[in-house]
Formats: structure tokens, C-alpha cells, sequence
């Protein structure tokens, strides 16, 4: 869980970057219409590109089969954005390679044959883009990609054709959200081929404040051109975010004080508490600590919690499964810990 | 023009629907479109809209004309999916469906992207060779003009730059 662990930057607005490219093998059929000796080839074909070119990187590398973990475990990884949804949903042929430091998986068999993440804390899309493009080589020096001039990459859904990239970061807005900003900027966003969405939960609901802005349109943009796009349209609200947070400080209400310190409060004392009321909660201490009005909690702890309070993060850590109810306690108890 | 159905605010969003067989146009504001539920779902693409992919297609196969019967005769000759598969599905069934349902999937892939033109990165290994057999292609068809209309001094420049090309394929692939 490197990525969300080290020191937040950007006053801790940008959590993270994330890239994804997704790449198919020519000449084979994408993973959702393969059969299961095929796809296993695709696996095998895909691990040793990696495994046994000289690289310096392919070391770090590990190979899990889905089937072989647990539901748990599948899920876990889901939390900790290391893989999909859609892989799991393939967990009859499907794998992942995960690097130790945790910020590179590439996703095996999911809706394309390959689907390689880099994902790195704070606001490093450059960054993360030149990591994945070095391994998008690697492997293409074995696998014969399925890629037409025209077109570029071609992907088993259309809206991925091109580049293939998805470009992503995930905002801590906490400032903008509770000054009703936010409804502003999501329909902004919209037009400028940019989608926004809560990370947690459903819809336009967004768990703790966080939401994920990643471009829309793969195709007739250059790679450079997409995230350039993107941390344009970040920098801006990464500034709104900050004003509204000003805007706040300067009110120096008593009331905004008074609801973060009693997050603040509740963490450290809940006997038994929800995944989202926690991830609530911890926005607020968050943007609390950020600000300078709460000062003796330190923000890595957070970070950290953000990914553990989550059910499957949560069991692992117990190591054992755990009914809803018991989940609750166990959370409270954790969190506490941790800020005690 | 005005909003159909506000007869107030300008129409921005504007719709086609074949339905049955009988073409409707439908002008819209953007609020109207936003409150109209039958739009959200036919209308092919708004990115001010939150929807699917699924529902881009489904809208916008209505749009090309409806009856599934018109795409039976499609099969991919790698994979054996059917245009209908991919619009049942929304996928394709591998890379080579782009060129067999090019037709009907360029107007899409237009509608979502807006562009048809990738020009972004080039796969350095098949990239290079990909563009060399392009190369050598178009050479040999200027060849052929060359050689009908007797320019045989061109036809011999060009084969010359044939050979070079060829040559330089079968280096990249290690030959
Ligand atoms: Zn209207
Ligand atoms: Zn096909």
C-alpha cells in the first residue's frame, strides 16, 4: 500500500495519479468471448514477457491467479485500487502482477488481455505515464500488440480505442463539497471531455469527499496532450479547493470547529461504526489537520485508515471473516488504536 | 431555432429516431433534454450526460436504422462475432472486428471520441514495420502507374527504394 502511505503534497488535495493503458494481443480473441485454454496461454504469454526479459524491473515482479486467492483477498485488492472489479468477475481466467513497492499491477484477461496501472501518491502524472509506457516496451518487445494505424490500440470496447490511456487523479475535496462548489465544477468538468465521479460509493454521492477525474476520449488526442488536459483542469480546482478552504478559515466559525473536532471525537471513542460514516469522518479530521485547526493527529495515519476501515482491507487485517455487525466493532477498535 | 417543447429557450440538442421505420426529429433545449427520460436513454451521446456505453450504442444502432436483421450477414472472419453481437454486447470480439464492421463502427467511434485518427504512441516493434509495409505498398502501386505510363527512369528510382525498404523489413524482423 505504498501509494497511499507516504507524505501527502499539494496540501494533500491530489491522493494520488493513476495511468492505465489497455493492450490486446494480435490475432486473439478479447478475454470476455476466450476459451479457457486460450486464455491461459494469454497469461502465460503475457508473465513471461515480463519474467523473462532483462530488465531490471521484471524481478519485483509477483504472479497471482485470481482463482487462487480468496474472495477477500480479491476484494482487498479492489480497495486498494490494485486491480478492478471486472477482473474479479473473470476470476476463472484472470491474474494480476503486482510489483513490491504496489504501484504497477497489470491486469490479465480483464475486459482487454492486458491492463497496466501505475498508480503513485500525489500529483506525479508525468511521472506515472513514463513508468507505464517503459513496460507497455517491455512487453511489446515479445507480444505483438493488435494495433492499426489508424486507429492505434485496439480495445475490446470502442471508447477505449487509441491511446488506450485512461489518466486519472483522486481529490480530497472536502472545502468545495461542503460550500456546494462542487456542482459547479462536476458539470464543468463534463464539457471538456473529462468525467468526475465519487470514488466510494454510488453516483454522484461521494464517500469521504473524494472524487476520481479521468479523460474521456481516448482517440485523435496524443498521450502528452490527455494528461496535459488533465493536469490543467486538476490545477484549477486543486486552487478552488484551496479558496474554498480560505473562505472557511476566514469565517473562523465556531461551528466548522466544533464538527471537525467532533469527528475527530467520535473516531477516537466509537465503539462500533460504519465504513462510511468512518470514511466521513476522517475527510473531515482530514481537511481539519490540513487547515491547521486540528493539530495533533498526523495525516499519514489517516491516509492509512482510508483504505483499511474498507470490509475486505478490514477481515485481512483481522485476518478472519467477519459478519457486518462484528465488522463495525472491529473498525471502531482499529481506528482508535490508530489515533490514540 | 426553439425548444419543442418549451417553445422558449434555443434548441441545442437535437435528435433523429427511426422508429419502426418513421423518422421523427425531435429539438430540444438542454434542460428539456436533461427532463426528457426517453432522451436520456436513445440519445446517442452527450458528455454532459452521465450514461453508458450501452446506451450510447443503443441509441445511437436506432439512429443507423434499427431492425437487428440488417447486420446478420456480418461475421468477423477471426473471432465469428456478428455486428449484432457487438451491439447486443457492446464489445468487440477481437482487433480485427474494427475492419470488418468498419462501416457501421467508424460513425460510432466518431460520436465518442470525435476523432477517427489515432496519433498518439506507435508500438516501437510493430510500429516501425507496420509503417514500412505501408510504405512499400503505396511505392509499389506509384510503381505501377510509372511502368503503364513508360516513366521508366521513375519506375526504376522507385524500385530501387522498394528494395531498400524491403531490405530494411527483413532487418527489423531479424531476418
Ligand atoms: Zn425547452
Ligand atoms: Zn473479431
Amino acid at each position: 500500500m505504498a501509494w497511499f502511505f507516504s507524505k501527502s503534497s499539494d496540501e494533500g488535495i491530489v491522493l494520488t495519479s493513476r495511468i492505465r493503458l489497455a493492450r490486446n494481443i494480435d490475432g486473439v480473441p478479447f478475454p470476455h468471448i476466450l476459451d479457457k485454454d486460450s486464455a491461459k496461454k494469454v497469461v502465460e504469454d503475457v508473465t513471461s514477457a515480463i519474467l523473462d526479459s532483462n530488465s531490471a524491473i521484471s524481478k519485483d515482479f509477483d504472479v497471482i491467479n485470481l482463482k487462487d486467492i480468496t474472495l477477500n483477498e480479491r476484494m482487498s485488492l479492489v480497495e486498494k485500487h490494485l486491480i478492478s472489479k471486472d477482473l474479479i468477475n473473470r476470476s476463472d481466467i484472470s491474474a494480476v502482477m503486482i510489483n513490491k513497492q504496489k504501484n504497477v499491477s497489470i491486469m490479465i484477461n480483464e475486459e482487454d488481455h492486458i491492463r497496466l496501472q501505475v498508480i503513485y501518491p500525489g500529483f506525479k502524472l508525468k511521472e506515472a505515464y513514463e513508468l507505464a509506457s517503459k513496460i507497455d516496451d517491455l512487453i511489446e518487445e515479445r507480444i505483438t500488440y493488435s494495433y492499426d494505424t489508424r486507429l492505434g490500440y485496439l480495445t475490446s470496447c470502442p471508447t477505449n480505442v487509441g491511446t488506450g490511456l485512461r489518466a486519472s487523479v483522486m481529490l480530497h475535496l472536502p472545502a468545495l463539497t461542503i460550500t456546494k462548489n462542487i456542482n459547479n465544477i462536476i458539470n464543468t468538468i463534463n464539457q471538456v471531455g473529462l468525467t468526475i465521479r465519487g470514488l466510494y460509493g454510488e453516483g454522484s454521492n461521494a464517500l469521504g469527499n473524494v472524487y476520481q477525474i479521468s479523460n474521456q476520449i481516448t482517440l485523435g488526442l496524443s498521450e502528452e496532450e490527455i494528461i496535459n488536459n488533465l493536469i490543467a483542469v486538476t490545477n484549477k480546482i486543486v486552487e478552488k479547493e484551496k479558496k474554498a478552504r480560505e473562505m472557511l478559515l476566514e469565517k473562523q466559525s465556531v461551528e466548522l470547529e466544533d464538527e471537525l473536532y467532533r469527528a475527530l471525537g467520535i473516531l477516537k471513542y466509537a465503539r462500533s461504526i460504519s465504513t462510511q460514516e468512518s470514511l466521513e469522518l476522517i475527510s473531515k479530521v482530514r481537511m481539519g489537520v490540513e487547515m491547521g485547526i486540528i493539530k495533533d493527529v498526523n495525516v499519514d495515519k489517516l491516509n492509512e485508515l482510508f483504505v483499511n476501515v474498507q470490509p475486505a482491507t478490514l477481515q485481512l487485517l483481522e485476518k478472519r471473516d467477519l459478519s457486518p455487525k462484528d465488522r463495525d466493532i472491529v473498525r471502531a477498535r482499529l481506528i482508535r488504536e490508530k489515533l490514540n | 431555432m426553439l425548444c419543442q417543447r418549451c417553445n422558449q429557450k434555443e434548441a441545442n440538442v437535437h435528435i433523429t429516431k427511426i422508429i419502426n421505420g418513421v423518422k421523427t426529429e425531435l429539438h430540444l433545449c438542454d434542460e428539456c433534454a436533461k427532463q426528457s427520460e426517453d432522451i436520456n436513454v436513445n440519445f446517442p451521446i452527450n458528455f454532459g450526460m452521465p450514461m453508458s456505453f450501452q446506451n450510447i450504442l443503443d441509441g445511437f444502432v436506432e439512429m443507423l436504422g434499427g431492425a437487428p436483421k440488417t447486420y446478420e450477414e456480418e461475421v468477423c472472419p477471426v473471432c465469428k462475432m456478428t455486428f449484432n453481437d457487438f451491439r447486443n454486447k457492446g464489445r468487440l470480439g477481437c482487433g480485427r472486428c474494427y475492419s470488418a464492421f468498419s462501416q457501421k463502427i467508424t460513425p460510432i467511434i466518431k460520436r465518442v471520441h470525435g476523432n477517427i485518427e489515432h496519433t498518439g504512441k506507435v508500438p516501437a516493434r510493430t510500429g516501425g514495420e507496420l509503417k514500412l509495409r505501408r510504405d512499400i505498398q503505396r511505392l509499389k502501386e506509384e510503381l505501377k502507374i510509372a511502368i503503364n505510363k513508360e516513366e521508366y527512369e521513375k519506375a526504376a528510382k522507385l524500385r530501387d527504394e522498394i528494395r531498400y525498404l524491403e531490405s530494411k523489413l527483413g532487418t527489423e524482423r531479424g531476418e
